[in-house]
């Protein structure tokens, strides 16, 4: 019998029973890779849609740099600008959560503390690049 | 090794998973590629404005390189997409409904990124 077929023992868990678990921050990587990978799914047409006006013409590139200052619509540019922000930190942490699986793919680093560590490394080069790319959205330097 | 060809078949998850491992590491690896080759675009010395901008995807390769990294998106999201549904959505009526949708969404995406790269 495939084990699929198999009744699992106890019942499945329930979200609110697995939000109670204390997880190691190599858990916390591991739900982030996942949580931003989904976001960036989600907001792929709004992706395409800065693309599109940022290259078409010179008229739609206005377009594109309005929005982060006048908005899109009813929509105004400081909320633009924190999905543009979201979506930074998405691609940065990603990214690198990947590397992190491509680097313990290619020296079998799969060991509990180099997983604890190499988390570490990701939560942080990840937050300090979208702070110094935030900052540079929001026009601090 | 359990039997799994025949009656026995295992015909549920994702049992070819050696091709999805590979396919998400290597689209992964060109999208990392296109990142860098735009990065380098982009802090090439001249002012940021549409004339660059645009001037860095209406070169040929860089359209051909982009079209790659297109399809390895939707690609990579599928496997990726796919992996969430399994795990999180147990009616199988409802997870081939968002498999579906996801395909849908993605194929869309494709197109019109495609029709916006390619009229350049």
């Amino acid at each position: 019998m495939p084990e699929t077929m198999k009744a699992r023992p106890g019942a499945n868990m329930r979200l609110i029973e697995a939000l109670q678990y204390r997880l190691p921050i190599a858990g916390v990587v591991s739900i982030l890779h996942r949580g931003s990978g989904m976001l960036m799914f989600f907001l792929l047409p709004f992706v395409i849609w800065l693309f599109d006006k940022s290259v078409t013409s010179e008229i739609s590139y206005d377009t594109f740099a309005s929005a982060f200052v006048a908005g899109i619509g009813p929509v105004p540019g400081v909320l633009i600008k924190l999905v543009v922000l979201a979506l930074i930190w998405a691609y940065l942490f990603h990214a690198i959560a990947g590397l992190r699986h491509l680097w313990m793919d290619a020296t079998h680093s799969v060991s509990k503390s180099q997983g604890r560590s190499s988390a570490i490394v990701t939560v942080a080069i990840s937050t300090v690049l979208t702070v110094l790319l935030g900052a540079k959205l929001f026009g601090l330097y | 090794m359990a039997t799994n060809y025949g009656s026995k078949r295992l015909v549920v998850g994702a049992h070819y998973g050696f091709r999805d491992w590979l396919s998400q590491r290597v689209t992964a690896g060109l999208m990392a590629l296109f990142t860098i080759v735009l990065l380098v675009q982009v802090l090439l010395p001249g002012p940021m404005g549409y004339e660059k901008w645009a001037g860095i995807f209406a070169a040929q390769w860089m359209k051909v390189l982009t079209f790659v990294v297109i399809v390895s998106l939707a690609w990579h999201a599928w496997v990726g997409m796919r992996d969430v549904w399994m795990d999180y959505i147990q009616p199988v009526g409802v997870k081939l409904v968002a498999q579906v949708a996801t395909i849908a969404w993605l194929v869309g995406c494709c197109g019109w990124a495609v029709q916006v790269l390619w009229r350049l």
